[in-house]
């Protein structure tokens, strides 16, 4: 499993893309995806919800378990993807690229994010 | 005593499958392979390859062997034939639910009974003790054999092309001893997926090879490795009840809907007769709740424990709920009070995190499959 080295990382499993005009990407990882199981349920945050870093803004249901789905970055959200939401299988065949989740406008710089390779070691995952 | 983790005679074969494991009663066990949707749509629609080592095997013999489970369970096992399984249930003397079993006739005076893991020491202590008096042998067999269960459609073929027994012969319900790939296996035409399939026990030295054989076999046709998620939307699909959720000490067999199991008419006592006959009666006349199936309009999906709800009242609570493959909605199992029990009752939901999602109530099963 690889983690895409452009992108920056929670100890929550979620990714967050680099902000282009001031709009960051939001999905969660391969290997929470993995650990998950079959998504069968997205819930997202709704467009023009504000979400903080760090607070729940959603959850993903699974075979076996419901996920709070917490948020790795402060601001507005502006788009939350559909496709998703029609086809929530799509976080466990593309997490880090069909299946993305949400669009936020940052409030701020996140502060508790990690690089591909320090998210690796978090979960002893190849990189 | 270690907690470690006991693992069945396939664990490596799982790891190198690349399965992720679960700790399943005291057991290392495969959860899925891959994709549990995957798994079980192959069951369904082709087959698919199941490790049970962890149900628990016990065995007994002796001119009263019959007597003893005559005495110690709900049903009628003098009835069974040699080479013939009854599904039943062990209870208290309360009328609570131990566990529920299928016992195997394997001849006249022998029987293996399997439990569920986590009961399977309950359940031979339970027998231990009511064999006492009886001219009968109690044998803990759970080291004694590894379990693999092909199940779906595609079953049959597969199995055929392995062995010589007479399957055509082999009914629903059956066992007999053969030989498979060149392994000694009782052969069970038995299961927990609601499909046409095989339950095989054979000892623990010989499962790699059997595992291997199988796969082999079911190459062409699209067996796949099937894991323990699978097999719980499987049993869920099919309104199979799990012990530790529809099942439990709290409950007897006529609370659950299996009043059926429990065989008054057989000849002498047993554990559990009195307080049986009265549940019997209790559940005729004035059931308190009724175990049914829910259908989600909605997609959040219900777990055991939520509150099912009606005009704002908790009116039952879920034993078992997952998205159903199949159907392509959330489903559950759940006791509800009997005046919501009737298919179609309206205004019936499940409180899911709060929030009441509406639920379509309806008889089970959710799936029977087209013979």
């Amino acid at each position: 499993m690889s983690n895409p080295q452009q992108l920056r990382y929670t100890k929550e499993h979620e990714w967050l893309s680099d902000a282009v005009d001031g709009v960051a990407t939001v999905g969660i990882t391969e290997f929470a995806a993995n650990a998950l199981g079959d998504v069968v349920y997205a819930q997202l945050p709704a467009v023009g919800d504000t979400v903080t870093e760090g607070e729940t803004c959603g959850e993903l249901e699974s075979t076996k378990s419901v996920s709070d789905l917490y948020s790795p970055v402060s601001g507005e959200v502006v788009e939350a993807n559909q496709d998703v939401v029609d086809d929530p299988a799509l976080v466990n065949t593309a997490p880090f690229e069909g299946g993305w989740l949400f669009k936020v406008r940052l409030s701020e710089e996140p502060k508790d994010v990690l690089s591909a390779d320090e998210y690796a070691a978090l979960t002893h995952s190849d990189n | 005593m270690s907690t470690a983790p006991r693992l069945t005679a396939l664990d490596a074969l799982h790891r190198s499958l690349g399965a992720t494991m679960t700790d399943f009663a005291g057991w290392d066990m495969p959860l899925r392979y891959a994709s549990e949707r995957d798994e079980h749509n192959a069951v369904r629609t082709k087959a698919g390859l199941f490790d049970l080592s962890h149900m628990g095997e016990i065995t007994l013999t002796g001119p009263e062997a019959v007597k003893v489970l005559d005495y110690a369970l709900v049903g009628n096992i003098s009835t069974v034939g040699v080479g013939r399984a009854r599904y039943t249930h062990i209870c208290q003397e309360d009328g609570g639910i131990l566990d529920d079993l299928i016992v195997y006739r394997l001849g006249e005076t022998e029987f293996m009974v399997v439990a569920n893991a986590s009961n399977a020491q309950v359940v031979l202590d339970a027998l231990t003790e009511r064999a006492d008096g009886f001219e009968a042998e109690v044998r803990d067999d759970r080291d004694a054999y590894a379990l693999i269960a092909v199940q779906g459609p595609e079953s049959p073929g597969i199995l055929k092309s392995l062995t010589d027994a007479d399957l055509d012969g082999l009914k629903y319900y059956a066992g007999l001893p053969g030989t498979v790939a060149g392994v000694p296996a009782l052969i069970a035409r038995t299961g927990y997926t609601g499909e046409d399939g095989f339950e095989l026990f054979v000892s623990p030295e010989h499962a790699v090879e059997l595992w291997q054989a199988l796969t082999e076999a079911g190459e062409g046709v699209g067996l796949v490795p099937a894991g323990l998620s699978c097999r719980d939307t499987l049993r869920l699909e099919a309104g199979m009840p799990l012990y530790g959720h529809e099942l439990t000490t709290s409950l007897t067999p006529f609370d659950a809907g299996l009043g059926r199991v429990v065989k008054f008419e057989k000849e002498g006592d047993f554990v559990g007769r009195a307080a049986l006959e009265a549940a019997a009666e209790r559940a005729a006349t004035n059931p308190p709740r009724k175990l049914v199936g829910l259908i989600a309009e909605g997609r959040r999906v219900p777990r055991a424990g939520f509150p099912v709800v009606a005009d704002g009242q908790v009116i039952g609570e879920v034993t078992s709920g997952a998205p159903s493959p199949t159907l392509g909605k959330p489903i559950a199992m759940a006791y509800v009070d009997a005046a919501h029990a009737a298919p179609g009752t309206s205004g019936v939901g499940v409180d899911i995190r709060g929030t009441h999602e509406a639920y379509e109530v309806v008889a089970l099963p959710f799936y029977k499959r087209q013979k």
